[in-house]
């Protein structure tokens, strides 16, 4: 790891109208740092998530971003089609539902060659192979290329919403309750998969999750939130096993145990 | 004919023509960038070209030449009765002859007959949106044209592909105007997109119900989308043409009778009747149906 951040917010808060989305969040991501943002639904976890992901415009505050040329950019003080185009190439961003990330009417290898074809790539088989290529990273057969999402399964779906994601070599990946919907036998490959993904490719993510298991199975550091405020941040393995706030021991607590 | 109905010259009354011909203006400084316009409803249908009659209207003016073709053909109902309706509303002269037109308003065809400076092409446009079947948002694609978001108009070729084995979009094929925006030619077959290229005449393109005008100003370059590894080529006939003998150009297939006979003849009927005018494929035309049910000695 690096010791220059990758991501550095400062003071973000999101309000709508009178009611607090979140508040005063500040806080540092790392190259190759997996952050996971917990706390229960309304918490403002995906408020979060979409104000540094640019889908959603901050109130106030700042979130600043090292571009491949190592220096720093304020998102939001970019034009759109440099914020757009971050977006496509140096980052991804895989929805809760793989139907928003997906094309659900193009085949499966048209999905993962979008990216590409995005940012010039005008060579057929070179894009094919390169989604081949990818389709097999997420296991899924090579034979389902021309196949469209919709005839695959919902852990298939999530899969492939990741290859199409990962195709272009991104730095940072936010990630909206990944596991969301898939029983837990798919959860747990899908889990090993992106962890497997994230150490080989040295991958930053920030990972938005109610469920305490995926957290500290897939990442390093966690931030607790509470009704819009961060309440606890620290090491994953701290915060689980000595949380600090009440708020997070009531949360730890409530895992349910089979 | 001779007597000129009380209708303003050419249908539309003044403040409409200055408001569509600001709009083709500006559609011929934007190259392929579609300008929104206040479409008027006309005496037709939508779909039936009242975006092309809009654009011709506007342009039109006492001293033109107008030619109307439908599917390349002077003489299909829709070309007969915007044909009709020029000469009641404004009495220009009219013609068929793809040389002596100024204006050629055109449903899914350009002439085979190459285009002279001064000349008007005026295409009628059903969807003017490229990206509409891909992406459904009207606010999305116009922020990709913004922002020459094109990778998506490159996922349809790529399905086509994945599918067919090769590029089998026929008709409405995506071109790049002057290295910028991507445009739909209108249901034209792919065949005639080349002709777009530099051509010497201005082509305006009218699309009455989604309220779009835009041009390709003379001498424009007009790039049809490809992959580098299966680059953009038209379509070609095994046969000539059974009526004149005409070698590439773009032939129908008329149907001749309910046992499968057919043959294939221009779909550009002013330059079929030309080409045979000068003697071309005369003894084939005299009988087609026999010609076409024995094609060895159509051959000879």
């Amino acid at each position: 790891m690096s010791d220059i951040p990758l991501l550095k917010v400062k003071a973000l808060s999101k309000f709508y109208g009178s009611r607090i989305g979140c508040q005063n969040v500040a806080f540092e991501l790392w190259p190759g740092e997996v952050l996971a943002v917990v706390g229960e639904s309304g918490s403002g976890k995906t408020t979060l998530l979409d104000c540094l992901a640019t889908r959603l415009a901050p109130s106030t505050g700042s979130v600043e971003y090292r571009m491949r040329d190592g220096q720093f950019r304020d998102l939001y003080r970019m034009s759109e089609a440099e914020r757009r185009f971050l977006m496509r190439t140096d980052w991804g961003f895989v929805h809760q539902n793989p139907a928003d990330g997906l094309r659900m009417s193009v085949s499966a290898g048209a999905n993962v060659g979008e990216r590409l074809m995005a940012v010039g790539d005008r060579h057929y088989g070179k894009i094919r192979a390169t989604a081949t290529d990818w389709l097999g990273r997420v296991e899924i057969a090579a034979d389902r290329i021309d196949d469209q999402p919709r005839a695959f399964s919902g852990g298939m779906r999530q899969r492939l919403q990741i290859a199409r994601n990962l195709v272009t070599n991104p730095r940072l990946i936010f990630m909206d309750e990944p596991t969301g919907g898939l029983d837990v036998s798919v959860q747990a490959r899908l889990l090993d998969l992106l962890r497997g993904l994230v150490s080989d490719l040295g991958l930053a993510a920030i990972v938005v999750t109610h469920d305490l298991a995926v957290a500290r199975l897939l990442s390093h550091r966690m931030m607790v939130m509470k009704d819009g405020h961060i309440v606890e941040t620290g090491l994953t393995d701290r915060v689980l096993d000595d949380p600090q706030a009440p708020y997070t021991q009531l949360l730890v607590s409530s895992i349910l145990q089979v | 004919m001779t007597e000129l109905a009380t209708y303003n010259f050419a249908y539309l009354d003044e403040q409409t023509k200055r408001m569509i011909r600001r709009a083709i203006l500006k559609a011929i400084a934007i190259p392929g960038y579609q300008v929104p316009f206040a479409s008027r409803e006309m005496p037709m249908p939508y779909g039936w070209g009242t975006g092309g009659v809009q654009v011709t209207a506007a342009v039109i003016g006492p001293n033109d030449m107008l030619k109307v073709i439908d599917q390349g053909a002077d003489d299909t109902t829709n070309a007969v009765s915007i044909r009709a309706f020029f000469q009641k509303v404004s009495n220009v002269r009219v013609t068929t002859k793809t040389t002596e037109a100024t204006i050629i308003q055109t449903r899914h065809r350009i002439p085979e007959t190459a285009l002279q400076a001064g000349q008007t092409l005026v295409y009628q446009v059903p969807i003017p949106e490229p990206l509409r079947f891909l992406e459904p948002r009207e606010t999305e694609t116009r922020k990709m044209h913004a922002l020459e978001e094109y990778g998506l108009m490159h996922v349809k070729l790529y399905e086509d592909i994945a599918r067919h084995g090769r590029i089998a979009t026929t008709y409405a094929y995506p071109v790049k105007v002057e290295g910028r925006y991507v445009m739909d030619p209108s249901p034209t077959p792919k065949f005639d997109n080349p002709k777009m290229h530099q051509s010497p005449a201005l082509q305006l393109f009218g699309a009455g119900r989604e309220k779009r005008i835009y041009a390709i100003p003379p001498y424009t370059e007009v790039v049809s989308l490809d992959f580098e590894d299966h680059p953009f080529e038209i379509q070609t006939f095994s046969e000539p043409c059974a009526l004149c003998g005409a070698k590439g150009s773009y032939l129908d297939e008329v149907i001749l009778d309910d046992k499968g006979g057919s043959m294939f003849v221009c779909s550009d009927t002013d330059f079929c009747e030309d080409r045979q005018a000068e003697g071309n494929g005369d003894h084939l035309s005299a009988n087609p149906a026999q010609a076409a049910a024995n094609p060895a000695e159509a051959a000879e």
